[in-house]
């Protein structure tokens, strides 16, 4: 009697870890094929758009700081100059920052926290 | 006049107001303000006043919009950020019932003038800022000082670093901005081309299913980036709240 209980108790349970298998494979490719579809559509004109925004606002910022500064110190043109080529650098790291190809300083260092634990 | 694509966005003044020499009119764009805000809370309110174990619809959409919000920013920001939810909450259905209150025809969209969303922009950055300083005085100013450079080269990383940081407010208002001004200006053009081809006879009026198909198709599309921009807004507004938290230490 108790044998059978036994055996039929680790029958369900195999069965049931078998299933869970089951049901995780299938929920992440359900989980995959989403995030693919949001990130043709959606994403994709979002992406566009935030990616020149981010460039343009670096090029704007660097030039309006020289600008301010040429008029403050009367240095006339070369803060201008400076600063707008300092601003074509922030702009690229904004691009490169918000494709994900460069970690920003705080991810980074989050990193590399969790590395050294 | 009714071609004109830019009348919508005209400001006029509903009551005149002056205050010291300070003009602060009561102007469409304001009372459309009031209306957003108006009509966020009421909804928000009403279909969560009388809630049930099984939520209704109307209250599992209140509910579904708080949960987006919450795991959206524990994502970004950890559970610290969570005392910023009732800001980046908000944010996030100021500007997404904004940008829907402007699908209404004759309805005025708020988030279609830079000042807006630029002050809202500010406000984002300005909570950064001062709370992080606040939480780590000077520490925050770590957050420009990237690890492994070398020596020589940290005045100009630190100098390209600022200005990315300064740029935030004006990437992210000029987004907002552009998106919905954009895309309400592209479907008043298509639009009025239904009117002005369908005058030229019967050519035209059968011509004229094309702009309508167009101003169908962008009615659709504007629908989803007036969804899509709110929830850019409020991601980076958590990525940004995330730095003033975590500043690496």
């Amino acid at each position: 009697m108790d044998e059978t209980t036994n055996r039929e108790d680790a029958d369900l349970a195999r069965r049931r870890a078998s299933l869970d298998a089951a049901l995780k494979v299938r929920q992440s490719q359900e989980a995959a094929t989403d995030q693919g579809r949001a990130g043709r559509d959606a994403t994709g004109y979002g992406k566009a758009l935030r990616l020149s925004s981010e460039f343009i606002a670096g090029i704007v910022v660097g030039a309006g700081l020289g600008w301010g500064l040429d008029k403050l110190a009367g240095t006339a043109p070369f803060g201008l100059i400076a600063f707008l080529l300092l601003g074509f650098g922030a702009g690229v790291l904004n691009v490169l920052r918000t494709a994900g190809l460069v970690q920003s300083a705080a991810e980074a260092q989050k990193a590399e926290r969790s590395a050294r634990k | 006049m009714a071609n004109d694509p830019i009348h919508q966005f005209q400001i006029s003044k509903l009551v005149d107001l002056n205050i010291g020499g300070l003009d602060v009119s009561f102007t469409n764009s304001s009372l459309f303000m009031v209306a957003t805000a108006a009509a966020a809370s009421a909804f928000l309110y009403m279909t969560t006043s009388n809630r049930g174990m099984v939520p209704s619809r109307l209250q599992s959409i209140s509910e579904m919009s708080y949960e987006f919000v919450a795991s959206m920013l524990r994502d970004a920001a950890g559970t610290q950020g969570m005392r910023f939810f009732p800001l980046v909450f908000s944010l996030f259905m100021f500007v997404l019932v904004a940008n829907l209150f402007g699908m209404f025809p004759y309805f005025f969209t708020v988030t279609s003038h830079i000042i807006v969303t630029f002050m809202l922009a500010m406000l984002v950055i300005g909570t950064v800022v001062v709370y992080g300083f606040m939480k780590h005085g000077l520490g925050f100013l770590n957050l420009f000082v990237p690890h492994g450079v070398p020596g020589v080269l940290v005045p100009l990383v630190v100098a390209i670093e600022v200005i990315s940081f300064l740029s935030r407010p004006i990437s992210l208002s000029v987004r907002l901005f552009a998106n919905m001004l954009a895309g309400h200006i592209t479907l008043k053009v298509f639009a009025g081309f239904i009117v002005s081809m369908s005058a030229m006879g019967f050519v035209g009026v059968v011509g004229s299913i094309l702009p309508l198909a167009m101003t169908v198709a962008l009615t659709g599309l504007e629908f989803l980036v007036a969804f899509l921009q709110a929830y850019v807004f409020a991601v980076l507004t958590c990525m940004y709240l995330n730095d003033a938290i975590h500043p690496g230490h």
